[in-house]
């Protein structure tokens, strides 16, 4: 399983020099980076070249490194149902940088993408209807980033006196318990609340 | 004569429509009866479980899945378990992939009962709904007696399932699964050949194999268009490889179609359902290095080594390596797939999870085009849609 991938990197990345920065194989699944304005074209080829076939879309997700220059990676996974194998394809991008959308190879991609730019804010370009789809209408934010907070900024509740539902900040009645349970050996990073007046007194 | 310009009008259905399945709003714009476009707005049911994966450890999220397609929770169990098995390289003995298997098969039972009864209401009958649930409810019974939860199982674990087959369930479920076809006759009795039903169903939301691929079909509604496609043949995972049985294929892609599929893999369930009943060997259900799965608690009480590994599980968490899969499960409703990274810690770095049903919702504008209001209704209960995994 893993020659034949291996195999069929290789030779994705010599049908397709220019726009294949890399491929690779890992647990038994073939990754392939690609250039990312070259996204179609590699799309529309591995659709429709006799040794690839992937037919079937399955999924693209974002991925967030918050830490990189570029900081998501774009990553779609193709199904050929005549060879019986899976493909990775990643690219990366930034807040600002559009990817040019797939909807026009795979019409699957296209709540999959508006997905993504709901979550991430990724911007697909020349998607045919780029609008949030999972969160509320009117939210603001993109929520799967690694810098929106997991308890979210706005809470909403029933109004009895204005008779509708309305939006406020959060208020959390405990403060967000995030353990640190990475180094439980070598102490909890974190410091207990009075902890810092013991070293002031010392 | 002047011509009187007629406009299409917008209608919306739902969120709290009866035969929504839960929370979808649909914006449909209509052309007299004639639906010209379908824009389903999801979302309703948006719970951020990707982004609550990433705050916790990995046995802290698997009731996270039983929570999204909450007609078949351990199918889902299934697909995430698998991945972190496949990133961390865990084994799992043979009694504990059985197990799974069977309980992965009498989730597709009691998914699939749902469907139809689902479908069958939708479009006017309120019979099979009763004698399905009559049955749902015995095999909901059997996973309490198995984990103590009626629905939301939480009982797969990487490296096996959390506790081992009580005394005489196996004989339960082998008389439960020779009574079973007898109820199935009765409902398809019901259905196949009835007058309304095939009104209803035959010839609408139909789909060819390039579509259906095209957008993404998996599962029961992409065979019903004729693509013999089932990851448990193609690709199998645990011991489906030694099961016998068949895939069910269709023709048309229409409603009825469905059906159909949805009606004879119950049968090809309870084919493996009853080898796995017979072959079930013995031994270990998980697990046993103890560094994944939790120790037995006999063991806890004589071994201090045990005692550490409960504790470590049930605080820090096992580290997975770092390393990036995409496992997918034949879930009831098709192609579930987890997109798991792990960053070398104890929770994933990112986990996003592929439903069958967002795709199949998403082809609801291309099958229901052209069809009147109420084939909406059809085609809506025969791609067998549920929120939880939908909205995640």
């Amino acid at each position: 399983m893993t020659l034949a991938l291996q195999d069929l990197g290789e030779y994705i990345s010599a049908a397709l020099p220019q726009e294949v920065l890399s491929t690779d194989v890992k647990l038994d699944e073939l990754t392939v980076t690609v250039r990312r304005e070259t996204i179609v074209k590699v799309m529309k080829f591995l659709r429709d070249d006799t040794n690839c076939l992937f037919k079937l879309f399955s999924d693209v997700c974002g991925v967030d490194y918050p830490e990189r220059e570029e900081r998501f990676e774009v990553v779609y996974h193709l199904l050929s149902m005549t060879h019986n194998n899976r493909v990775r394809i990643k690219l990366s991008t930034d807040e600002d940088t559009p990817v040019p959308s797939i909807v026009s190879v795979y019409n699957a991609a296209n709540w999959f993408e508006r997905e993504a730019w709901d979550m991430y804010g990724i911007m697909f370009a020349d998607h045919p209807d780029l609008r949030r789809i999972l969160t509320d209408y009117g939210f603001e934010g993109f929520p799967l980033r690694k810098d929106f907070p997991l308890t979210g900024h706005v809470e909403l509740r029933y109004d009895d006196e204005r008779k509708r539902v309305v939006y406020e900040p959060v208020k959390l009645t405990q403060d967000f318990r995030d353990f640190d349970f990475l180094s439980p050996w070598e102490g909890a990073k974190s410091i207990l609340p009075g902890d810092e007046k013991a070293e002031e007194e010392a | 004569m002047p011509q009187n310009e007629i406009k299409n009008y917008h209608l919306n259905f739902g969120p709290q429509h009866p035969s929504a399945h839960g929370v979808l709003r649909l914006v449909v714009e209509m052309d007299g009866e004639q639906v010209e476009r379908c824009d389903p707005h999801i979302g309703l049911l948006h719970r951020g479980t990707e982004k609550l994966m990433e705050y916790k450890t990995y046995h802290q999220s698997i009731p996270y899945f039983d929570r999204m397609d909450y007609m078949s929770p351990q199918n889902q169990e299934h697909g995430f378990v698998l991945a972190i098995e496949k990133l961390g390289n865990i084994e799992v003995p043979e009694r504990g992939q059985y197990i799974r298997v069977l309980f992965s098969e009498l989730g597709r039972i009691i998914n699939h009962t749902f469907g139809i009864s689902a479908m069958a209401m939708d479009v006017g009958g309120m019979t099979p709904f009763l004698w399905f649930f009559e049955e749902r409810e015995l095999l909901l019974e059997f996973f309490e007696r198995v984990c103590g939860a009626r629905m939301h199982l939480a009982y797969y674990r990487p490296g096996g399932v959390a506790f081992d087959l009580p005394d005489g369930m196996l004989e339960d479920i082998m008389a439960w699964a020779d009574r079973f076809p007898q109820v199935m006759e009765d409902v398809g009795g019901l259905l196949t050949e009835n007058r309304i039903f095939k009104q209803r169903c035959v010839d609408i939301g139909g789909i060819s194999p390039e579509d259906a691929l095209d957008w993404g079909f998996t599962g029961p509604c992409l065979r019903a268009a004729g693509v013999p496609w089932d990851l448990r043949k193609a690709q199998p995972y645990d011991v489906y490889d030694k099961m016998d049985f068949d895939v069910v294929v269709g023709s048309t892609g229409d409603c009825y179609d469905r059906y159909l599929v949805r009606m004879m893999e119950m049968t090809e369930s309870l084919k493996i359902i009853k080898q796995c009943c017979e072959q079930m060997p013995g031994g270990a259900w998980k697990n046993e290095t103890g560094k994944f799965a939790s120790p037995k608690r006999s063991d806890m009480k004589n071994s201090m080594e045990s005692l550490i590994h409960h504790f470590k599980a049930y605080t820090e968490g096992m580290k997975i390596p770092a390393g990036e899969t995409y496992t997918c499960v034949e879930a009831p409703k098709g192609e579930f797939g987890v997109y798991l990274i792990s960053d070398g810690t104890n929770m994933p770095y990112r986990c996003k999870v592929r439903a069958p049903a967002f795709a199949h919702l998403q082809g609801m504008d291309k099958i229901t085009k052209g069809h009147m209001l109420a084939d909406l209704v059809a085609n809506l209960g025969s791609l067998d849609i549920v929120f939880g995994e939908v909205d995640r």
